[in-house]
């Protein structure tokens, strides 16, 4: 076994681009982990088996072997997390797992918002922290203001933070000295029943799934009968090894070390994040503190444009969950587009990783409907139902109140952007928290709707402040608001792929820019059709769709014939394209880019 | 069974591929040659002539048309020697109607009545407009004024005369559209071909339009403000329209186009030049070698000058009936359409466009309304086989 005192267990904190990943392949270098010939440029990405687990990997673990200046040999397990806001939960419980972080923050930037959200979660686990100021290699780095900046914005000593380049290698053997000198050894008992915890898993198509796990107590060993404590299930481990980053076996793993484990688990659900892992018999009594399983927060509804390949579709969906536990689905018949999918995803970013996965691994072309945020519904009669999709809104009548979930949202910004910024919250009904200043940058902390949010407001943030603002936010609760859902009526007809639930006070203001965004959406057709929006019975904005008065192609003899109907026919397969309500041909874009509000 | 073919005529077109200069609005297959062998050419239509009359034996030929290009730089005799080759292959229709298009410059009018005098009895005038500034800016080599002395020389030499004018110009407004035909009208034609400028792929002005050169082009209400005038104007005047830009005093019309529309059979010869030929009960599009010298050449050493022939689904052979009829006043022929297709009329689609006032239907007859001409595209579109 491994001496306690010897292990140190980390991961590392950082924005997007601020140099996480290039950090990681220094480390790997520097400590031999990988043979110089077989090191490339960011190896905890790039690894097959990222690909494998496609896009809910949450945890790149490596296991690197250090000798540090005191002339003792130690093992620093790292665990890399994703940085964005969808998978804030993965970051979470991969915290839980280590006891300390390194913060990086590029020298040239300063503290953004994904690095605060990051670095909270670091400070929830009670893990120690090592700052590290990256880029200092370029003539912008100001390391002195950006050190000041964690001081002031996040709180934490920054006067010994290791300053470096990733990039060129400036300070990484300071960055291992400090990781040894810094960060707290694991505490654990190796005589004690088996206590280890499930950080994650997935699905391996040749070893089926595989564990990620960290060792409290006790020792796992190829061969032991492990129980689930949350599901009760046992399973005959086949594997145990760590990640050096390809997966090595290894004999046992005890306490502080990381590592993974295969036992003929079928698939992914069968094994629940944060669960504890004891022996069949002799195990653990108490279990450690369970997380929370991480639901689904934006729903939308996923048909295949073309209706027989719903099938094809129902294949890949279950394809793509077996995968991937925080991805949700249940079969959905929708008037206007027929069978398919309501789905839900963790955040936007998940839901279009996973629509373009199915579109292009596949190759099912896919009419997404607006993304929608889980209500709560009162009802008069006292019961609670959760509402995923606006179309299944009870009558009015019956229903007591209607709560929606609620984000903190926090906000960097450069100065001058700063006035556009609150005017985007303050229309998106944000009520604002904080407003605070660090050098030039401004900080602000919105209460916001989540269904504000979920749709286009990172899109208004990043094209009302250029890209110089970052964004992260954490669900807070729910509250009850005033909400009512708006119908889309296109020639008289409802489209209920359209509905969407509103705030009363900002409906006519949606009403009135989706009718306008259907108006230039909808080609126009032989007839005029009218495009309302309608609370209940009553309509609260109207547009008319002009007929279409000349389309005719001037010339066409003989010569012409050929030529002229390949173009009707290009024609009709346009319009095959586009969905049929009614007498009209709504374009599937349609359905998301009438929800998209300009300004 | 009777070949749908007869139900529309039989025709014959001549491509001639010259033009003195091309127009930067045309997408016909023109080439500006500065030494042309009327000879060779005439030995060739005489050469292609006799391969397609071998393959359509039996046949009354109702109309010949020599289109372009600029069929009136053709000289006289090689057109003659084409029309005395005819009785040879196919039995004539008595009122045999035969047209050439031909530019109204003082030159050409000069030959006008050599042409008549060899049998040619229509002549179609491109004059396009009637103010030189815009005359210049399609491109065009003749005045207004050259134009209106070589339309009525035209009527001099020949019973049956149409002459072409575009509309929906550059900076073209209503009230000027509306001036410049009645001022058409006011010379009392008997034909009148009036296009609404096209934008097409592979021209000068295509090339322009793209990258953004071509201002002043009307947006779609303004065209079809001018669309509905010219309806207007032309019916008032006695020309009704019997085909979307086509006007004509009754017994005027054009029979060669109306084979087209017709959905007849058309022989077509001459480099680019398409045809539709029923042989052994199948209908086949042929289309030419496009290029002048290789069609000449193939078509001399003894092939057929044929580039392509396909024949034609009866899918295919429907949309072209159903968008080549509907333009017409005629209308299309229910049984003729459950004839070609093999297969039930889809009377729901009809049923759905009658209501929404763009069709009616009379007596096994579908024929747009007025305002189903102007959106044909959308209609055709809509009664296309899925």
């Amino acid at each position: 076994m491994t001496d306690l005192a010897h292990i140190r267990n980390f991961s590392i904190v950082a924005h997007i681009d601020h140099g996480k990943s290039t950090l990681a392949d220094r480390l790997i270098q520097e400590t031999k982990t990988v043979a110089d010939r077989d090191m490339k440029a960011q190896m905890l990405d790039s690894m097959d088996i990222e690909r494998e687990r496609g896009i809910t990997i949450k945890a790149q673990t490596v296991r690197l072997e250090y000798e540090a200046d005191d002339g003792q040999n130690y093992i620093l397990n790292l665990i890399d997390t994703p940085g964005h806001v969808d998978f804030a939960y993965e970051v979470s419980r991969s915290m839980r797992a280590v006891e300390g972080s390194l913060l990086v923050v590029d020298s040239t930037q300063g503290v953004e918002a994904q690095t605060l959200a990051n670095v909270y979660q670091a400070i929830d686990a009670d893990h120690e922290i090592v700052p590290v100021l990256n880029k200092i290699d370029l003539p912008a780095a100001d390391c002195d203001r950006v050190a000041e900046q964690i001081e002031d914005v996040i709180g934490i000593d920054a006067s010994g933070a290791i300053q470096v380049s990733a990039k060129t290698g400036i300070g990484i053997h300071e960055v291992l000295e400090a990781i040894v000198a810094h960060l707290p050894a694991p505490r654990g008992t190796l005589d004690a029943p088996l206590k280890a915890m499930l950080v994650d898993s997935w699905y391996d198509p040749y070893l089926g799934v595989v564990v990620l796990v960290r060792i409290m107590d006790g020792k796992l060993r190829k061969g032991d009968r492990i129980r689930m404590m949350q599901t009760g299930a046992v399973y005959p481990v086949d594997r145990v090894g760590v990640f050096r980053p390809g997966m090595i076996p290894v004999d046992e793993l005890t306490p502080g070390e990381i590592g993974f484990i295969t036992a003929s688990i079928k698939q992914v659900r069968d094994t629940k994040v944060g669960d504890t892992i004891t022996t069949e018999k002799k195990g653990c009594e108490t279990p450690l503190p369970g997380f929370k399983p991480s639901v689904p927060v934006v729903f939308c509804g996923l048909f295949p444009v073309d209706s027989n390949e719903f099938e094809d579709l129902r294949d890949a969906i279950e394809k793509l969950a077996l995968n991937d536990a925080s991805f949700s689905h249940e079969m959905e018949t929708s008037a206007a587009l027929g069978f398919g999918f309501r789905c839900g995803f963790l955040g936007l970013l998940h839901l279009e990783v996973i629509r373009d996965r199915l579109e292009r691994e596949y190759d099912i072309d896919l009419i997404t409907t607006a993304p929608s945020v889980v209500y709560h519904i009162h009802m008069k009669d006292g019961e609670t139902r959760e509402l995923h999709n606006p179309a299944d809104m009870p009558d009015p009548s019956h229903v007591e109140s209607i709560d929606e979930p609620r984000i903190k949202a926090t906000i960097l910004v450069p100065d001058e952007f700063l006035g556009d910024v609150l005017k985007l919250c303050q229309d998106r009904r944000g009520i604002q928290l904080d407003l605070t200043y660090a050098g030039s940058r401004a900080m602000v902390v919105y209460d916001l709707p989540l269904n504000e949010v979920v749709f286009d407001f990172y899109d208004r943030l990043k094209s009302v402040t250029k890209g110089y603002a970052s964004f992260d936010y954490q669900l807070t609760g729910y509250r009850a608001d005033n909400l009512v859902k708006m119908q889309i009526l296109v020639n008289d007809e409802p489209v209920d792929a359209l509905s969407t639930m509103v705030h009363r006070d900002r409906a006519e203001m949606r009403g009135r820019a989706m009718v306008e965004k259907l108006k230039d959406l909808i080609p126009r057709h032989m007839f005029k059709i009218p495009i309302q929006a309608a609370i209940g019975g009553k309509v609260i904005a109207r547009e008319t769709l002009s007929a279409l008065r000349k389309d005719v192609t001037a010339k066409c003899y003989g010569g012409d014939a050929t030529r002229k109907k390949k173009l009707l026919e290009k024609q009709k397969a346009g319009k095959k394209k586009m969905r049929q309500f009614g007498k009209v041909d709504i374009p599937q874009e349609a359905f998301i880019s009438a929800l998209k509000l300009d300004g | 069974m009777l070949e749908d073919w007869r139900l529309g005529g039989f025709g014959l077109y001549i491509h001639w591929p010259f033009c003195e200069s091309k127009c930067p609005y045309c997408d016909f297959n023109s080439h500006v040659s500065r030494s042309i062998n009327q000879e060779a050419w005439r030995n060739a239509f005489l050469t292609a002539l006799e391969h397609y009359a071998r393959e359509t034996p039996d046949r009354v030929l109702n109309s010949v048309y020599f289109g372009g290009g600029t069929p009136s730089l053709m000289d006289a005799n090689v057109v003659g020697s084409v029309l005395e080759a005819l009785p040879g292959h196919w039995a004539l229709a008595n009122d045999l109607e035969i047209t050439l298009e031909a530019n109204p410059s003082s030159v050409e009018a000069a030959r006008f009545d050599e042409y008549r005098s060899i049998g040619v009895n229509r002549i179609s005038l491109g004059i396009q407009a009637l103010n030189d500034p815009d005359l210049k800016r399609l491109g065009r080599l003749h005045t207004a004024s050259a134009a209106l002395n070589a339309l009525e020389i035209a009527r001099s030499s020949f019973e049956r005369v149409n002459f072409d004018l575009i509309y929906a110009r550059q900076d073209q407004s209503l009230e000027a559209w509306r001036e410049e035909l009645q001022r058409a009208l006011s010379f009392a034609p008997t034909h009148l071909s009036l296009y609404q400028l096209t934008i097409e792929q592979g021209t000068a002005f295509g090339d322009l339009f793209d990258r953004g050169k071509l201002p002043g082009l009307p947006e779609e209400d303004l065209a079809a403000d001018m669309y509905d005038a010219t309806q207007e104007l032309c019916e008032a005047a006695g020309l009704p329209a019997y085909e979307v830009s086509n006007h004509a005093r009754l017994g005027q019309e054009s029979r060669h186009n109306l084979t087209y529309w017709r959905g007849g059979d058309y022989v077509g010869i001459g480099p680019g030049a398409h045809g539709r030929v029923t042989v052994g009960g199948h209908r086949y599009a042929t289309v030419g070698t496009p290029s002048p010298n290789d069609w000449l050449k193939e078509v001399a050493s003894g092939a057929s000058g044929e580039m392509q022939r396909d024949r034609l689904s009866p899918e295919d052979h429907l949309g072209e009936y159903l968008m080549m009829g509907l333009r017409t006043n005629e209308g299309v022929d229910l049984a003729r359409i459950e004839n070609i297709s093999r297969k039930p009329i889809k009377h729901n689609k009809i049923k759905d466009l009658i209501d929404i006032g763009m069709l009616e239907m009379s007596s096994g007859t579908l024929r747009v309304t007025r305002r189903g001409r102007a959106v044909l595209n959308s209609v055709t579109t809509a009664l296309l086989p899925d």
